[in-house]
């Protein structure tokens, strides 16, 4: 038990942020170069100002129409992400890790607070995956791959949680949360969970289009 | 012929004709044209209603006509126009018509060497090519490209062999185009067949053909290149040697080929309408190295010069030493010479012409509302209400100007012949 | 024609039998090389990034006019066409069955207008237009196309114009169209091959062939607004491209190639066209980039801007204004193309009494339901285009409830997909260009 703990704590700790950030680069760096043989209007019609103009309008709670047409999904998508990064992010226990291992530390979330976010990514989850059930649509889209997918991201917060609460087997929630956590991690740049940085990319370059060339809005 | 020789080129300015007077003498005056000699001015004039001619110097035909257009004047200075006399059409050369009549004829081009006269035809649905009023002997279900030979013996164009049916792709995918040249088809078909060449000794032809719908090639005389690419443009003839270049779209690019073979190493984003010097041992295209940036590129070698928007016009000095061309960058038009860009905007710039000697380039220039010539980048201090392209007097010593005058000379068409050594030099 | 009228609406059924004999001559090897081949010479970063970057999370179904007039029906949803077709693709390694190949030609080239609004809706902006074409693209490789839009493809190849017209059908409905309206105006001309004129005038195959009263008023509007202008005689005159949607890039680029390069001859100093979107997509954001042209190389101004243009710098005056109420449909292609939308309702609110507003409008407009070549299919889709824009006939009756009599669209397309819309629910609404609304109403 302590074994894998060490492990958790240490090798699979560094491996799964290299494999997070080297896969990030990797992802981004492959692309732009794919991009400038085969996409350069991607950089052709790249313009700085439709581009932020576009990323504000859709990082901005109901900033779109889309958004605004379906505002129970827009409300859980939003408090999903702002939680998903904040938590892990601002966790006092996350921060603390950092502190011993590189004596570095950033302003941390109250226990309280923490659990909240954590319940709220819970719960998103929960209501993704029902999403996906019974909306027929988004039913019809889902592959296995999106039920798991929702899976994995629940994971590391349904064990922190538990390990925060110090319910009975907490011990072994402490251990799968890093577990569950470091894969999650480890997947984000290889699975669609990559439009975490595929976002800005998508989105400029459909700014940029709708924006300097057509003069028309996209939100 | 009357050789440029022997033209006027006596110094001085010349009042042509007096266009204000036309529009009192008649009903309306078109827009004018002027012969390449600067001699002679016309413009299809309306007598009264349905009834029309050609006014020159003031003086109409004396055979009026229900309908005129696509009036031009041929290299050796005649008046031709398009003509129709009760719903049947043909050529007026000066007022004389041709001998044939058809239902319908249009394109009307002109050789350069001679100024023969070519015009697609259509005579009960069968189109068909007339060459100096002789048409081909058969005609063709239709016909595009119409491509007249430098010499003006050949006359050739792109024709359907095969009647199609609304809807029937199938059939059509089969070949059912081809090339015709003096009115006899190829063999082959094609999908499609477009622009064509016709080589100097009026011998050979080439055209781009498709002969499946992802395959385009170049074909010479019923021949098709071994090689297939997935796009093509324009082939032409070297005028020494007879081989046939085009440019042609491969994994990569464009790029030139000869024969059917790769022939330059560069690819670029677009390469189209290449030359070649006249000894046939230099040829030059318009290309965009990268995406939106369009230049010249001279054996393979794109000059440094970038343009935003577009090139167009590049020609070959007489001497074949020097290539100009007009480019558009920033919406705003500009001459260049060998790579480098004159500093001048223009609104508007006309093809560049090139002394006998390729020291000056003359260009028929829009600013400001006027029209100008402008050699090397100078404007001649004589302001246009409208221009025709300068032509330079063979020895190179005089440059022909001619346009329709401002201020005093408004209206008035003048033909300028200015001594060369007191324009601006390089 | 038509095999089988759809039954169920859980699967495309092919209605189209040059699709299914297209298909037969294609073993599965043959498939799947050239949708391998397809991928891995042209599917860039962005098809990539699309197809890894879609969560599935339907934000796009709502915006698709097919989905919701097909009772919500999720194989319409935008993103379910995509897993359709590149989703069995990519999936299968190209190794798909010559159903699923049929199937994916009749969703792109059916279900989907290309009109973009989906990418609206899309948090991350997902072009599924793109990635429909991308389809259409490997079914013209395939050799798997509808008939009539492959015979309007034909007839570019052939004629470069959309309809087959020949080059002297085209010179004589110009002069037939001058003399007519000489009879009204006795100096009106239609100048052909002008050089050096302002304006290069062009428009798109079938307005010679089925309505040349809109080359009429366009004259004369020149003409009373005193525009130096021309148009050509020779076969750069068409502007439409089919070839755009059928797949066939390098015959979109040779259009393109021959429509500017006779306007560039003529050194006029901008191409004005005629009221179409398709071809205005065509021509300022597609063809162009094929060429290599960033932008295209002489100034385009779509007929909407122009008469905006015109109202504004008093070239032309209105008489008396249009007394009947009207309502505004917003073309994709020049809205989300180019928004000119604001422009459209100024020259209306210049002409028209009453202008009662469409919702949604402008930029959420939804389509014709005909743009993308879906009308270009042909009578085989007639009803499944018709029936499948049924959320277009609620925003045509919402408007005549408020007392919209007539339904302007400045678009050739949208004129065509509108009057069956309106024919089949019978909408008493009448459909107009702008054109027909400037002519009646300016000072002449």
């Amino acid at each position: 038990m302590y074994d894998i703990y060490a492990l958790a704590r240490g090798p699979f700790a560094w491996g799964a942020f290299i494999i997070f950030f080297g896969g990030i680069i990797y992802r981004l760096v492959t692309t732009v170069m794919e991009a400038r043989k085969k996409d350069h209007v991607v950089f052709d019609y790249f313009s700085p100002y439709y581009a932020m103009r576009s990323m504000l309008h859709w990082i901005v709670p109901f900033g779109s129409t889309s958004m605004r047409r379906q505002p129970v999904l827009t409300i859980v998508t939003f408090a999903f992400h702002i939680c998903l990064i904040g938590v892990p992010l601002f966790l006092f226990a996350h921060v603390i890790l950092v502190k011993e291992s590189f004596d570095i530390s950033w302003w941390t979330l109250s226990g309280m607070a923490a659990q909240v976010m954590s319940l709220i990514v819970i719960l998103s989850c929960v209501y993704f995956f029902i999403r996906r059930l019974v909306q027929p649509d988004v039913r019809y889209l889902s592959a296995t791959t999106d039920y798991l997918m929702i899976l994995l991201v629940a994971a590391p917060f349904i064990t922190g949680f538990w390990a925060a609460r110090a319910w009975a087997g907490f011990e072994v929630a402490t251990l799968l949360h890093m577990l569950s956590g470091e894969l999650l991690l480890a997947l984000i740049p290889f699975t669609k969970l990559s439009h975490m940085f595929f976002f800005p990319l998508t989105r400029a370059y459909a700014g940029s289009e709708f924006g300097a060339v057509r003069h028309a809005k996209d939100w | 012929m009357k050789s440029i020789e022997d033209w006027d080129w006596a110094p001085g300015k010349k009042i042509v004709a007096d266009m204000n007077q036309w529009q009192s003498d008649y009903e309306a005056a078109e827009e004018p044209y002027v012969s390449p000699d600067g001699e002679r001015i016309a413009a299809i004039v309306k007598i009264e209603e349905e009834t029309y001619t050609v006014c020159v110097n003031g003086t109409p035909w004396e055979r009026t006509f229900d309908k005129v257009w696509s009036l031009r004047f041929s290299p050796d200075n005649r008046a031709v126009a398009l003509v129709s006399d009760t719903a049947e059409w043909s050529v007026a050369v000066d007022g004389a018509t041709w001998e044939n009549w058809f239902e319908f004829v249009w394109n009307m081009q002109f050789s350069r060497e001679n100024g023969s006269i070519a015009v697609a035809a259509q005579n009960a649905r069968s189109y068909f090519a007339v060459l100096d009023d002789a048409p081909w002997e058969s005609g063709f279900p239709s016909m595009n490209n119409l491509t007249v030979s430098k010499s003006g013996k050949t006359s050739a164009a792109a024709i359907q062999t095969i009647p199609l049916k609304e809807g029937d792709i199938f059939e059509f995918q089969k070949g059912c185009f081809s090339v015709a040249v003096n009115g006899v088809a190829w063999k082959n078909t094609f999908i499609n067949a477009w622009e064509i060449d016709i080589n100097p000794e009026d011998r050979l032809v080439a055209a781009e053909v498709r002969h499946t719908l992802y395959d385009y090639t170049i074909a010479i005389n019923d021949e098709v290149w071994p090689t297939s690419f997935s796009a093509v443009w324009r082939p032409r003839f070297n005028p020494v040697d007879n081989s046939v270049t085009a440019p042609v779209k491969v994994a990569g690019g464009w790029s030139l080929a000869k024969d059917g073979e790769l022939f330059w190493n560069g690819r670029y984003s677009q390469l189209w309408h290449h030359f070649y010097s006249s000894d046939g041992k230099k040829i030059a295209a318009i290309v965009a190295p990268q995406f939106g940036k369009w230049t010249v590129a001279e054996n393979d070698k794109a000059w440094d010069l970038r343009f935003n928007e577009v090139v167009m016009d590049p020609v070959y000095s007489p001497d074949n030493r020097h290539i100009a061309c007009t480019g558009k960058a920033d919406g705003k038009w500009y001459v260049a010479l060998d790579g480098k860009a004159w500093p001048t905007p223009y609104d508007r710039v006309w093809a560049p012409v090139f002394s006998p000697g390729g020291d000056l380039v003359a260009t028929k220039v829009e600013i400001g509302g006027k029209y100008a010539i402008a050699v090397n980048d100078k404007l001649i201090d004589i302001p246009f209400a409208n221009a025709w392209d300068p032509v330079f007097s063979p020895d190179g010593s005089k440059l022909l100007v001619k346009g329709i005058g401002t201020g005093e000379d408004e209206g008035k068409y003048c033909r300028h012949i200015l001594k060369t050594d007191t324009l601006p030099r390089r | 024609m038509a095999i089988a009228e759809p039954k169920s609406n859980d699967k495309p059924i092919v209605l189209d039998d040059a699709i299914i004999e297209g298909a037969e001559k294609l073993s599965e090897e043959d498939i799947a090389r050239v949708i391998n081949d397809m991928i891995k010479t042209e599917g860039g970063a962005r098809f990539k990034a699309y197809l890894n970057t879609c969560m599935s999370c339907g934000y796009c179904s709502e915006a698709c006019h097919f989905y919701l007039s097909n009772d919500k029906e999720p194989r319409f949803a935008p993103a379910a066409k995509v897993k359709q077709t590149l989703g069995e693709f990519t999936k299968k390694k190209g190794r798909v069955s010559r159903e699923t190949l049929m199937q994916a030609c009749e969703i792109a080239f059916t279900e989907c207008n290309l009109c973009r609004r989906c990418m609206m809706y899309c948090p991350f902006g997902i072009d599924i237009a793109f990635l429909m074409l991308f389809v259409r693209r490997v079914c013209h490789k395939l050799g798997v196309v509808p008939r009539y839009i492959q015979d309007t493809a034909h007839s570019h190849s052939a004629t470069m114009n959309q309809m087959w017209v020949q080059e002297d059908e085209w010179i004589d409905t110009l002069q037939w169209q001058e003399d007519e309206a000489k009879d009204e105006f006795p100096d009106l001309r239609i100048p052909i091959e002008k050089e050096g004129a302002d304006v290069y005038y062009s428009v798109i195959g079938p307005e010679p062939k089925f309505r040349a009263q809109l080359i009429y008023q366009a004259a004369v509007l020149m003409h009373v607004a005193k525009i130096d202008w021309t148009m050509t005689s020779s076969p750069g005159w068409d502007n439409s491209d089919m070839c755009m949607y059928t797949g066939d890039l390098e015959m979109t680029a040779r259009l393109k190639k021959v429509h500017f390069e006779s306007a560039l001859r003529l050194r006029n100093k901008r191409i004005v066209m005629g009221e179409c979107g398709h071809a205005f997509r065509s021509v300022y954001d597609v063809g162009n980039r094929f060429l290599g042209w960033k932008m295209p190389p002489i100034e385009v101004v779509h007929a909407v801007a122009f008469y905006d243009e015109l109202l504004r710098e008093n070239r032309i005056k209105i008489a008396q204004k249009f007394d009947r109420p009207v309502t505004f449909h917003d073309p994709c292609n020049i809205v989300r193309g180019q928004g000119l939308h604001e422009k459209a309702r100024n020259v209306i609110r210049q002409t028209c009494e009453t202008f009662i507003e469409m919702e949604p409008n402008r930029e959420h407009n939804f389509c014709c339901s005909a743009g993308g070549g879906v009308i270009n299919c042909g009578p085989p889709y007639k009803n499944k285009r018709v029936e499948s824009n049924r959320v277009k006939a609620d925003q045509l009756i919402a408007a005549r409830e408020k007392g919209a009599e007539i339904l302007i669209a400045p678009c050739h397309n949208c004129h065509g997909g509108l009057e069956d819309i309106i024919h089949h629910y019978k909408i008493d609404i009448e459909i107009k260009f702008l054109i027909d609304i400037l002519f009646d109403c300016m000072e002449k």
